[in-house]
């Protein structure tokens, strides 16, 4: 058996054990999910060097004409991922350590933690459609199973279902985008090999990505369709490339679907720095990027995916300009930033997603943990206006978080900057309606950090327990130390992340012959790419510094963005108030038409006719046997006679 | 007269007529149960009969095996019937109808 299979195989027997026996004992229970865990680093980082080959994909389901594996994709975007995922939850597994010492749950929540690493990793390296889909919900599950961890909260426990009826309603539209590409293109494979001749078998030539030419090639679509005798129809392409973005649109968290992710933020930190900052809601980012041949069949989709990020970007982080509890405004941001990436999908820039997603993996959970140990420090506190003063008070949390801080907003020379820049130059390609609004974004970004280290790190101490903070355990500092490396360096060019994904990009646009034609050409110009993001980002910190330094309350007050667009009220009033009569004429329907009628009709008619033929059986002996001779003769009788 | 073929099955098509009006028409348990064993004889001499005209062994090895599983039969049946009358204090059919409606 191929060594890289355990990558699977060794946080799946941890969890089964967790699951069957180890969350009764808590310090075996991290034993096992710490040690499937560096287990899994280890071999992904023998992966990444290309120690260890390909394994050859096992047969699952086989139809006529029609055949599921289980087999693992490595090239250089699946590589790239399996290092994020493995390495960042690995830091968090040891950051939860010191984080849930003290917690009666511990077993049960490394057992949650070992089922994400078990499923993460299979989307990340799954080589079809199916294959992904089923690890997609897994991680579901496991979102699900640690946003409600702390059950006994009525708030966790509607948060967990949010997030999972959130993600139920998105995965309707991945399958349906599943199962067009299924019906599309004959495969479910997602192997760069398989992808790149379907999309030369059903591409339009074509003459750009740009926004113009989008629309030129939206229009002229069915009738080139028609002339050329292409099978698949613009609009089935169409409506396959939005159905796996919906997909995405609920893992990712997007608008509209954006809701969950705020309140899952109910679940314990590291959670909220594994799985809702780093890797799980990545993880649409990286399906799109899986299937990027595919989804240059529909200019149109392409158009909806940039359109959809953008706004979501600039939604979120206009929100978070106004939230005053720390994790939820590093939720915002979260969302913000993954508007970012799936902008640069859907303008044409994989490599700028993936990129961004590295980076943001580093610094997003390097700022979760670091707020996790504010949160830790105060006993529980997350209210920003209840802090201040705690730079010197637990130096290497301040310090850490500076650097996350300073990574998220792009600031040179930080990891983010580069990201950011290198997603803004491909938005600008695309079109500079784009760009602007991701400047407008960066420039939020910056505000809204900078209040919230303002606020909670600089002026005094607001509350007593804000006054003698404690520094946490060592075990809880390293993985933040070792993130801030990360977080600093992980832009440069030297690191090769950039030109790992970039190397993977251009692969891709030159198996689909696409190379140099629909890749919108990121002439390097260095006044849009770097002067006004610095710009804008050092206005957004100096504007916030002087609005926030040695303030009690807040001054600014924007009633509809502290109540976030009040979209949970609006979803509240439509899905839970109107929804409600359907679901009642539908559930009076099922209990007296199909439930009383078809279903207890039929066991009633059953029961009436066994009341009939029960009138035989008289009890008497005789009268049995009698009939018995009498059948039988009659049997006799028929065999012999006819 | 030669006795044929014939001449046995219709002793045993009497014979085993005489076991079912005795197990349809008697009362008593004990004496249907003894027409039942009549009726099993029946079948048993046409297996004889059979096996003697057609110069066959295999009908005679059966009838071995018959009455070694009646006498089995036979003595789980007159346990149960022991067992029946120590619950109800008879052996009459027409006081065993427990089992109906």
């Amino acid at each position: 058996m191929d060594i890289a299979w355990f990558l699977l195989i060794a946080p799946l027997v941890a969890t089964i054990a967790i699951l069957l026996h180890l969350h009764r004992k808590p310090d075996m229970a991290i034993f096992a999910s710490v040690g499937s865990a560096s287990l899994c680093f280890l071999i992904a980082l023998a992966v990444a060097c290309g120690g260890i080959p390909e394994p050859v994909p096992y047969e699952w389901i086989s139809l006529p004409g029609w055949t599921v594996d289980i087999g693992m994709i490595f090239d250089p975007l699946s590589k790239g991922m399996l290092l994020v995922v493995t390495g960042i939850g690995l830091l968090i597994h040891i950051y939860s350590i010191g984080y849930m010492a003290h917690d009666p749950g511990k077993g049960r929540f490394f057992g949650g933690l070992t089922i994400f690493m078990f499923s993460m990793t299979g989307i990340v390296l799954a080589d079809n459609l199916i294959m992904l889909f089923l690890f997609w919900e897994g991680v579901g599950l496991s979102s699900y199973l640690l946003i409600g961890f702390w059950y006994e909260k009525e708030s966790a426990a509607q948060a967990a279902n949010k997030a999972f009826v959130c993600n139920r309603l998105a995965d309707f539209g991945f399958m349906v985008g599943i199962l067009t590409f299924w019906f599309l293109m004959g495969t479910v494979s997602v192997r760069p090999g398989v992808l790149a001749p379907l999309y030369k078998e059903n591409a339009m030539p074509a003459t750009g990505s740009t926004l113009n030419q989008v629309v030129i090639q939206t229009t002229q679509a069915g009738s080139y369709a028609a002339q050329h005798g292409i099978s698949a129809s613009p609009v089935l392409l169409t409506i396959m490339v939005v159905g796996l973005f919906l997909g995405c649109v609920g893992k990712s968290a997007m608008f509209p679907l954006h809701v969950w992710l705020p309140d899952a933020m109910e679940g314990p930190t590291p959670v909220s720095a594994l799985i809702h900052a780093a890797t799980m809601v990545a993880a649409g980012v990286y399906m799109l990027c899986r299937v990027y041949p595919l989804l240059l069949l529909s200019p149109a989709g392409m158009f909806i995916i940039a359109f959809i990020g953008c706004f979501t970007a600039i939604f979120a982080a206009l929100i978070a300009v106004q939230q005053n509890d720390i994790k939820r405004i590093l939720a915002y941001s979260t969302l913000s930033q993954l508007g970012y990436m799936v902008m640069a999908v859907g303008c044409g820039g994989p490599d700028a997603a993936m990129f961004h997603l590295t980076t943001h993996a580093f610094f997003k959970a390097l700022l979760f943990l670091a707020a996790g140990s504010v949160i830790h420090a105060l006993h529980d506190e997350q209210d920003i206006w209840k802090m201040g003063g705690l730079y010197n008070k637990i130096p290497l949390t301040f310090w850490t978080f500076a650097i996350g801080m300073l990574a998220l907003i792009g600031c040179p020379p930080f990891a983010g900057f580069f990201s950011k820049d290198y997603v803004l130059s491909v938005a600008y390609a695309y079109g500079p309606v784009f760009y602007w609004v991701g400047v407008i974004t960066a420039f939020l970004t910056a505000f809204y950090m900078t209040r919230l280290v303002v606020v909670a790190f600089f002026g005094k101490a607001r509350t007593p327990a804000a006054e003698h903070p404690h520094e946490s355990p060592r075990v809880m500092t390293i993985p933040l130390v070792i993130l801030s490396v990360l977080s600093f360096t992980g832009g440069f060019g030297f690191i090769g992340i950039k030109s790992l994904y970039h190397a993977w990009s251009t692969g891709v646009l030159a198996s689909t012959g696409l190379l140099g034609v629909a890749a919108p050409h990121a002439e390097p110009n260095f006044f849009l790419e770097m002067i006004v993001p610095a710009a804008v980002v050092a206005l957004g910190v100096v504007l916030a510094y002087f609005l926030y330094a040695e303030v009690k309350v807040d001054p600014l007050e924007i009633k509809v963005l502290a109540h976030k667009f009040y979209f949970d009220e609006l979803y509240d009033y439509f899905l839970v108030g109107e929804q409600q009569l359907a679901a009642r004429f539908l559930n009076w329907i099922d209990s007296w038409i199909l439930d009383g009628l078809i279903i207890r009709g039929a066991a009633y008619i059953s029961v009436g006719v066994g009341e009939l033929f029960r009138l035989l059986q008289t009890g008497s002996l005789q009268g049995y046997a009698f009939l018995f001779t009498l059948g039988s003769i009659v049997l006799i009788y028929f065999t012999i006679f006819h | 007269m030669d006795i044929t073929l014939n001449n046995y099955l219709a002793v045993a098509a009497i014979l085993f007529a005489i076991g079912l009006m005795g197990v349809i028409m008697r009362r008593n348990l004990l004496i249907i149960y003894m027409s039942l064993e009549m009726m099993l004889q029946a079948a048993n001499l046409t297996f004889v009969a059979f096996s003697r005209f057609n110069g066959h062994l295999d009908g005679q090895v059966f009838v071995f095996f018959v009455i070694t599983v009646a006498a089995a039969e036979v003595s789980v049946g007159l346990a149960l019937i022991v067992a029946l009358y120590r619950l109800k204090r008879t052996t009459q059919v027409q006081d065993l109808t427990t089992l109906k409606f």
